[in-house]
């Protein structure tokens, strides 16, 4: 009996890294797992793998959010989780960050989850359940130099509580996830001087796996976490402790 | 002698309400003030009334950012301080927002608020000092419905943090400030039974007024908050303590 069994989940950006991740983790935990990206490709080749669906999904398309919400409830009859992957990393600073450059961020990642909690919210207010998973950083906890990222992933933070405001009478839980230095493509675009300062700061003297931020996403979309919402959960090696 | 002596301050939103008590504020401290506002009109009476300069400035434009502080430098040689007061409310949350209201708020509030430190940061780098202050709310230091004013008020919260982190070695300080319930056109906008409701959890058990915002601001423009960035001033009469 896996902590997720029978539930329909979307993930979004999850064609690779972390987000392929937590597709997997919830596909073990006994998840129906609906497979989202923009990788379509790579998004197929997960999905075969955890026997899940895949369907393309642009986050910041309202449209596209429409067709993704409407084909699912069609095909299962619900939605019980959704977790806010897909985000997309900028290093630039308030001098370098071009107003375009900034918007760009604010649109994958800030509004991109916000439309997903737009689109769900209705179909788990009226099941009178769900959970919604937001991934936000570290650097929606404290203050780094790359502004736009930054901006986006504390906006994130803030958007969980408000929605776990709004939809707690329904049954429905929001809760944000905090990764710090975890092996993905993010992470490995850092420059290596970069990345070495990094990790030095990490009490666990590592990075962590997607792995392992995915079992963090699989217990907030579980009934074991029946009684958290608007919490935060950092994922980071006890680095911004 | 004031305490904002010699100091050119530029204030955005200052032609009503908290942004017209800071100009009257900063004055009286002995401050030069750019007032600017999208209400010409009002700006410019107050801007006479004061004794100060009125520029016309629609936050969400580079190029009027960049017009604003060319003259302001040309004007006085200096910008010591910037208040990112301009904003815009909607009650608008989860189950019954919109996408286009969702962009707007964003548009004003978030990217305005970073617009005006990118303007303003390269006169202060040079000059090795000054002061921003961005108007944040308790609305981005807690979870209320209106999930698109608090994803642009959390969003501002960070941002604060990220340019003190880079503008420290500057010896420019910026911080944020967190207002609750202020006697001005955005509450009473609410109508009375939103407002009563609001004030009756204030442990104060009243609203505050511009003035007692602005004193806050003026503090932070000032010298003797000398060691304070990245930091967080709550202003709301106890009531989310």
């Amino acid at each position: 009996m896996g902590s997720l069994d029978g539930k329909v989940v979307i993930v979004t950006g999850s064609a690779k890294g972390m987000g392929a991740a937590e597709a997997r983790d919830a596909a073990n935990q006994g998840a129906q797992v609906i497979v989202t990206d923009i990788l379509d490709e790579l998004g197929e080749e997960i999905a075969t793998e955890i026997n899940a669906t895949y369907r393309t999904l642009d986050v910041t398309s309202e449209k596209n959010w429409e067709i993704l919400v409407s084909s699912v409830v069609e095909e299962y009859g619900r939605i019980d989780g959704v977790v806010n992957n897909a985000g997309i990393y900028s290093s630039q600073g308030i001098f370098n960050s071009s107003v375009e450059s900034f918007q760009r961020i604010i649109e994958v990642n800030q509004l991109g989850t916000y439309l997903g909690m737009a689109a769900i919210a209705p179909i788990m207010a009226n099941q009178k359940s769900g959970s919604i998973v937001n991934i936000s950083s570290v650097a929606g906890m404290r203050g780094q130099v790359n502004i736009a990222y930054m901006a986006s992933k504390w906006a994130i933070r803030g958007m969980t509580k408000s929605v776990a405001k709004t939809l707690a009478s329904s049954g429905v839980r929001c809760n944000s996830v905090h990764p710090g230095a975890v092996n993905t493509d993010i992470l490995f675009s850092l420059e290596e001087e970069t990345l070495n300062h990094l990790i030095s700061s990490v009490p666990m003297g590592r990075s962590g796996e997607p792995s392992e931020v995915a079992k963090v996403v699989t217990f907030l979309l579980s009934d074991a976490a029946s009684y958290i919402s608007g919490a935060e959960i950092v994922v980071d090696g006890g680095m911004i402790a | 002698m004031g305490k904002l002596d010699g100091k050119t301050i530029i204030i955005t939103g200052g032609a009503k309400g908290q942004g017209a008590a800071e100009v009257r504020l900063a004055t009286n401290l002995g401050a030069k003030v750019v007032v600017t506002d999208v209400l010409d009109d009002e700006g410019i009476q107050l801007a006479e009334e004061t004794g100060n300069v009125y520029r016309s400035l629609d936050v969400t434009s580079p190029e009027q950012w960049s017009d604003v502080v060319n003259s302001a430098v040309s004007e006085f040689g200096r910008i010591d301080g910037l208040v990112n007061n301009a904003g815009i409310f909607d009650h608008g949350g989860i189950l019954d927002g919109s996408v286009e209201q969702f962009k707007k708020i964003i548009e004003v509030n978030q990217v305005g608020t970073f617009l005006g430190m990118s303007a303003v940061a390269p006169s202060m780098v040079s000059q090795k000092s000054g002061s921003i202050v961005n108007i944040s709310s308790i609305a981005g230091m807690r979870g209320f419905g209106a999930i698109a004013y608090g994803a642009s008020k959390w969003a501002v919260r960070g941002m604060t943090k990220a340019a003190a982190k880079e503008l420290g070695s500057s010896n420019i300080r910026v911080n944020s400030i967190h207002p609750g319930a202020i006697e001005t056109d955005m509450l009473f906008d609410l109508g009375d039974a939103n407002v009563n409701r609001l004030v009756s959890n204030v442990p104060m058990q009243r609203s505050g007024t511009p003035e007692e915002v602005g004193t806050t601001v003026m503090f932070l423009l000032s010298d003797e908050a000398s060691y304070i960035s990245g930091a967080e001033i709550v202003v709301d009469g106890g009531l989310i303590a």
